[in-house]
Order: C-alpha cells, then sequence, then structure tokens
C-alpha cells in the first residue's frame, strides 16, 4: 500500500485555489490549480483581490494554464509586452463569447457566468482577457471602459480621454496630493442613480501604478490635448460622441452590442460634460480641476 | 434618366444630437455626423421616394440650393455612405426591411 501513496498523490487533483478581482463591483474569480498563479494574481491585483470565496452573479473562469506554464514570469521579458490586440478575436458562437490572441484563448457562457482561461504563467494575457470579459459586462447596459486617465477630487471623478501620447499619464503624475488617482490608462464608467460613476482599475499605463479601488460620480470628460496654455473649450456634441467611441474599448465583432456601445456613448454626451483641455506640462493645469 | 431610390441600412446605429445626424455602421464601427442637409436626406432615405424628389422637395427648397448643384451632391454623398454600408442604392424601389435601432 505504500508503494502505491506517490502514485495516488500523483494522479489526485491538485487543490484549487480562487482568487476573486473585483473592479468596478463586477467580481471574477480566477480558479487555479497552482498556487504561483494565485500568488502573481494577487500581486497583480493588489487592492482588487478582495476575497477568496465565489459569491452569487460572481463571474468564474477556470485557469488552464499551458505547458510553457513551467516558465517562471520574468519582469523583463518584453515578449509579453508587445503584444497588440490586432490579432485578437473576440466572437459569440453557440452561447459562448470565445476570445483568443496568440498567447491565450478563453471561452465565457455569460448565461452560467462559467468560463475557462488557457494561458501560460504571465499577467498580460490575464490583464487581456479581463479587460475583454469587463466590456462584454459592461457593454449591454451602456456602461464602458474607455481609454483614459481618472482621478477623484473634492468628491468628484474627472476623465481624461486620449491616445497613446495625449497626456493620460502626464496629467496622472502632475496630480496634486489631494487628488486620488483611479488610473493613467483605463478608466471604468458604470451608471449611478442620477449619472456615472468612474471606478478604479488596476489596468496601469506608463506610471505603472494601479489605480485606487474606490469610485466618485462623475463630473466631466476631458479630451486631452497639448498647448502652450491651459484652457478648456466646449465642443460640439457629435464630435464628442465620435471621441468618446474612439477611445471605448471593445473587441467583440457583435452588432448588437456595437449597437449598446453607441448608445451608450450617445447618452453618456448628453448627460456628463464633455469638454475639450488643453493643457501645458506643469501641475497649473489641475487649478481648472476642482 | 434612371430614377435613383435610397434606403438606410438595417446594419447602423443612428441618433440625432444637436441638429446633426451621427451614424455608425455596426459592421465596421464607421462613424459619420451628417450636417443639416445630409441629415434631411438621410431622414428621406425611404427606399421609394426617389433621390431627385428628396433633394427637390427636402434640400432645394428649405436650404434654396440649385437643384443641380444639390443632386450632385446628393449623389456624391449618398455614394460615400453605400460604400460603407450604411445607405443601399437602387434603380428600383428599395422594400422595408429590419427596423434599425435609434431615430433617424
Amino acid at each position: 500500500m505504500s508503494a502505491l501513496t506517490p502514485i495516488l498523490e500523483a494522479v489526485a487533483p491538485a487543490a484549487s485555489e480562487t482568487r476573486v478581482v473585483e473592479i468596478g463591483g463586477v467580481p471574477i474569480a480566477l480558479c487555479t490549480s497552482s498556487s504561483r498563479f494565485a500568488r502573481m494574481v494577487e500581486e497583480r491585483y493588489s487592492g482588487f483581490v478582495t476575497r477568496n470565496e465565489i459569491g452569487p452573479g460572481t463571474i468564474q473562469f477556470d485557469i488552464d494554464l499551458l505547458d510553457s506554464a513551467a516558465r517562471a514570469f520574468n519582469e523583463n521579458d518584453e515578449k509579453y509586452e508587445n503584444l497588440q490586440d490586432d490579432d485578437l478575436e473576440v466572437t459569440f458562437e453557440s452561447g459562448l463569447w470565445r476570445m483568443c490572441r496568440g498567447d491565450f484563448s478563453a471561452e465565457w457562457d455569460p448565461t452560467t457566468r462559467h468560463g475557462t482561461i488557457r494561458q501560460a504563467m504571465n499577467p498580460y494575457s490575464l490583464d487581456s482577457v479581463l479587460r475583454i470579459v469587463h466590456t462584454l459586462v459592461l457593454a449591454r447596459g451602456g456602461e464602458f471602459l474607455v481609454h483614459a486617465a481618472s482621478a477623484i477630487r473634492n468628491g468628484r471623478a474627472f476623465l481624461f480621454a486620449g491616445a497613446s501620447g495625449a497626456g493620460k499619464t502626464t496629467i496622472s503624475r502632475l496630480a496634486p496630493a489631494d487628488a486620488t488617482l483611479l488610473t493613467d490608462e483605463i478608466s471604468y464608467v458604470r451608471k449611478n442613480a442620477t449619472g456615472y460613476d468612474a471606478h478604479g482599475t488596476p489596468f496601469a499605463g506608463e506610471l505603472a501604478r494601479l489605480g485606487a479601488h474606490c469610485s466618485a460620480p462623475l463630473a466631466a470628460l476631458y479630451l486631452l490635448r497639448q498647448g502652450p496654455e491651459n484652457k478648456i473649450d466646449e465642443i460640439d456634441p457629435a464630435l464628442a460622441t465620435q471621441a468618446l467611441l474612439r477611445n471605448i474599448l471593445f473587441f467583440a465583432r457583435d452588432a448588437a452590442l456595437v449597437q449598446s456601445v453607441f448608445e451608450g456613448a450617445y447618452e453618456f454626451v448628453q448627460r456628463v460634460p464633455v469638454r475639450q483641455l488643453t493643457f501645458r506640462k506643469d501641475a497649473s493645469v489641475w487649478e481648472l480641476l476642482v | 434618366m434612371t430614377a435613383t431610390y435610397i434606403a438606410r441600412s438595417s446594419a447602423i446605429a443612428s441618433r440625432v444630437l444637436a441638429g446633426e445626424t451621427m451614424v455608425m455602421s455596426v459592421l465596421d464601427s464607421t462613424f459619420f455626423t451628417l450636417n443639416e442637409v445630409a441629415s434631411a436626406i438621410w431622414r428621406a432615405a425611404d427606399g421609394i421616394t426617389p433621390l431627385h424628389e428628396i433633394v427637390a422637395r427636402d434640400v432645394c427648397h428649405e436650404f434654396e440650393v440649385p437643384i443641380d448643384e444639390a443632386l450632385a451632391d446628393a449623389r456624391e454623398f449618398v455614394r460615400e455612405l453605400s460604400a460603407h454600408g450604411i445607405l443601399q442604392i437602387s434603380d428600383q424601389p428599395i422594400l422595408p426591411t429590419v427596423p434599425t435601432i435609434g431615430t433617424p
């Protein structure tokens, strides 16, 4: 009997570890047999890992680590940092969302809220899957993730949208001590009873700093432009909608969801002031943002 | 002259905001903002009324533009939207299809 014990141990399923990452009030449970993967999740989403139990309504993913999972994640490895979404495919077939890119594949059933992620041991693939799933969850309700920095000041949240180089990280870096940074890269926008809230996210840009896990009512969305002076200009509502749509994260080739995103942007522009913020690279811009 | 009929595609989302019509293709997310004149043509694109009648009734009359000039602009406009699958063009009346989401 004692001779068999090692064999039984080898074939017995490993104990599953669960980490729940909650962003924008949407909990996603990640179940893995790898303690190392669980630790990586805790470190990567520090502050957003809220509990280790799956509650009602929690989205759940089983993590299927690929063979290369044995390779230790090397923070200096640029392989994953250069991944683009160009080859990303997000499709809805037979009741399942399928997400596929060179470094991962995943399925998710929005009815059972259960899915599987196949990836190696790295945070970049998981980051991408989480972003995609959040966009899918939010889209139908007119809520969204948007390429924007965001911060809370005096109890009100401000969004700063723009493509790479527009100044999201710069304006985040210039934020005064009394501002709470929600993200310098990807903001999370949800509806509340009277308008919208901006929520903190762990999706960081060049600042490489996780946002605060909190939220506040959204006061305005600023489209960033760097210039010789600080000023806020009104912009045409249609242009504001177009600019917002350009910055909303959305990956699925699904006509119904595209319509939902469009409707969401239209509603947002009617309810939240959208302005052009021209700023110079110093902290004085924050004098306009109180 | 052969009549041209135009109809809004079913694969679009559209909304009017501050007098301008925003139209987005749900197939490739192409986004258009239509000014007042273009919006008038867009609204009238019912697949039944010939383009020259739409232009005469809703453009020349409303915006005081000569018919030849307005028609040439309208033809270019509908060609562009058609190229993105946002508008259907035919030399025959176009039967109604699935209604679009949003108000034209």
